[in-house]
């Protein structure tokens, strides 16, 4: 037994929990964190049409919830990530053998997943062949908790009435392209500001981001051990 | 969707912290050490550039801290010394270090010196270490690349990260230690610290019980990698004893011995043969034995002479 304090806002910890609302409030959060890393990684790891990605997909975290993989997560042993992967590798060679599509959870939706939109991300990430899926998958998995803190970001933005400081990180650091991103005189005309303004609204923006990432990744990991583990794999 | 070029420069920004309130400007990365990243930075108050390192570890650690303070009581001319100590916006500490132009000492020997400049730098590195032992202090992390040569031919020992405060050993008893230097984890003063080539059994063994002979050890392990001369590997043989007892016990006896070699007297770690003694002794008294020799023979010669 792990003798590691557990993370008092770990989601991963909220899985054990004895009540049923706050497991399934957990489930929800980690299945928002960690489904697109999981669909895009069953569809080119495994070669799996997009149909049958988000059938996999969804069929995974029911078959997860039902029997309780996540509960018997040991953080002494491995991240949680790299656990969540092996579950997921484990299933979907098993429901090969099966082909049994209904059993997979076709057709069952346990949460709403916009699968669409994880298949156009896809087709506009390069087509380079993938030849490290562990590496894939911590990418994806880096981007969507990149995703989820610039999300709460915006939130937390509008609801402090400083958009500003939003949309100056998001036209300058979550720009698509080098050629997109502008400079700070030419956001500063964008969104009518000075220079400084737009040096200090994206110097709080950034340092609110950090904040929001590590606070999102605390979330999901079991132990502080863990936590600190994956905030170094972070600041390298 | 976070693009791959946005999530690059994401990533990127993760890797370097941000310094915002700071009197720095962070210009690159100089090097990962024990515990945290040391980055070559910029003073925009006093316009110079220091060696800015940046602790890895969440600010609710204990350690944390350790090495800045560490280093603040160790005032010496071949020990780092620390400039400011702080807090960036995250919440990691940093602190900033006087920065040293140089090279790494396994880089400076890989430039070919030879045997007596190396082994000057290293009683340089045994000062350095001997000093820090009298303050209580144990590195537990020496190696050539924790040791800067200078431009100047200064030596300073870096990477105080996992520095370990003896408290016994600088004659402060547990009762009144000071409350926050002296404090030593537990966790980081018990668990398995160093580089494998260079620690000590007891410190691979996660040992309570290390002490300074652990630095002694280490600096046999340095020693065996500058030379290869006969009595200066047995000085480093004698250095890195399994059993601390049978090592030198204080830094100050192994530099002795080194002293010892370097002026041609016998050392303490090594038996010689009769023929090495009468080679070393010749090495040593050249001179006045080729004056006696000269002598000798033009005495001879002068006898010989006046009985022609």
């Amino acid at each position: 037994m792990s003798a590691f304090p557990v993370t008092r806002h770990s989601i991963v910890a909220a899985m054990r929990s004895t009540r049923p609302d706050e497991r399934r409030s957990a489930f929800d959060s980690l299945v928002t964190a960690y489904w697109k890393p999981v669909f895009k990684y069953v569809r080119l790891k495994w070669h799996a049409s997009p149909d049958d990605a988000a059938d996999l997909t969804q069929g995974f975290f029911l078959r997860a919830f039902e029997k309780d993989f996540f509960a018997a997560f040991d953080p002494s042993r491995a991240r949680f990530r790299t656990y969540l992967r092996t579950c997921l590798d484990g299933f979907v060679a098993n429901a090969r053998k099966a082909d049994a599509r209904l059993k997979r959870g076709g057709g069952v939706t346990l949460i709403s997943i916009d699968f669409g939109e994880a298949e156009r991300e896809l087709g506009l990430q390069a087509a380079n062949a993938v030849d490290d899926f562990d590496a894939y998958f911590h990418r994806e998995w880096l981007r969507s908790l990149f995703a989820s803190a610039a999300d709460r970001l915006r939130h937390a933005c509008a609801a402090r009435g400083c958009a500003d400081r939003f949309a100056v990180f998001e036209q300058y650091d979550l720009a698509a392209d080098e050629i997109d991103r502008p400079t700070y005189a030419e956001l500063a005309r964008r969104l009518g500001l000075s220079p400084t303004d737009v040096t200090n609204e994206l110097a709080a923006a950034r340092r609110e981001f950090r904040r929001l990432v590590l606070e999102t990744l605390r979330e999901q990991c079991a132990t502080d051990e863990e936590f600190e583990a994956e905030s170094r794999t972070l600041t390298g | 969707m976070i693009s791959e070029p946005a999530l690059d420069r994401l990533s990127a920004m993760f890797q370097r912290p941000d310094v915002t309130g700071t009197r720095y400007e962070l210009i690159s990365v100089l090097g990962r050490g024990g515990m945290g990243v040391v980055y070559l930075a910029r003073d925009t108050v006093l316009d110079r550039e220091v060696a800015l390192k940046i602790v890895d570890r969440p600010p609710d650690e204990a350690h944390e801290a350790n090495e800045a303070r560490i280093l603040a009581r160790l005032e010496h001319p071949g020990i780092v010394p620390v400039h400011d100590f702080g807090q960036l916006p995250d919440g990691r500490l940093f602190y900033a270090m006087k920065r040293v132009r140089g090279d790494r000492l396994d880089r400076w020997m890989a430039s070919g010196r030879d045997l007596a400049d190396r082994l000057g730098v290293f009683l340089r590195v045994c000062e350095a270490v001997a000093f820090a032992h009298a303050h209580g202090v144990v590195h537990r992390d020496l190696k050539p690349e924790n040791v800067m040569v200078g431009e100047f031919g200064e030596v300073l020992v870096l990477d105080w990260g996992v520095a370990q405060l003896r408290i016994e050993d600088c004659g402060v008893r547990i009762g009144e230690r000071e409350p926050r230097i002296g404090e030593d984890d537990a966790r980081i003063g018990h668990s398995i610290v160093g580089t494998p080539a260079y620690m000590a059994p007891e410190q691979e063994r996660g040992d309570p019980a290390v002490d300074h002979r652990a630095d002694v050890f280490a600096l046999g392990a340095m020693l065996e990698a500058i030379a290869d001369a006969v009595p200066v590997a047995a000085i480093a043989r004698k250095a890195r004893s399994e059993d601390p007892a049978a090592r030198y016990q204080t830094v100050q006896a192994l530099a002795m011995d080194v002293r010892r070699f370097l002026d041609g007297r016998a050392v303490e770690a090594h038996r010689e043969r009769v023929v090495d003694r009468l080679a070393r002794v010749g090495r040593r008294y050249r001179l006045p034995i080729l004056l006696v020799l000269t002598y000798l023979v033009v005495r001879v010669l002068l006898l010989w002479l006046v009985r022609v």
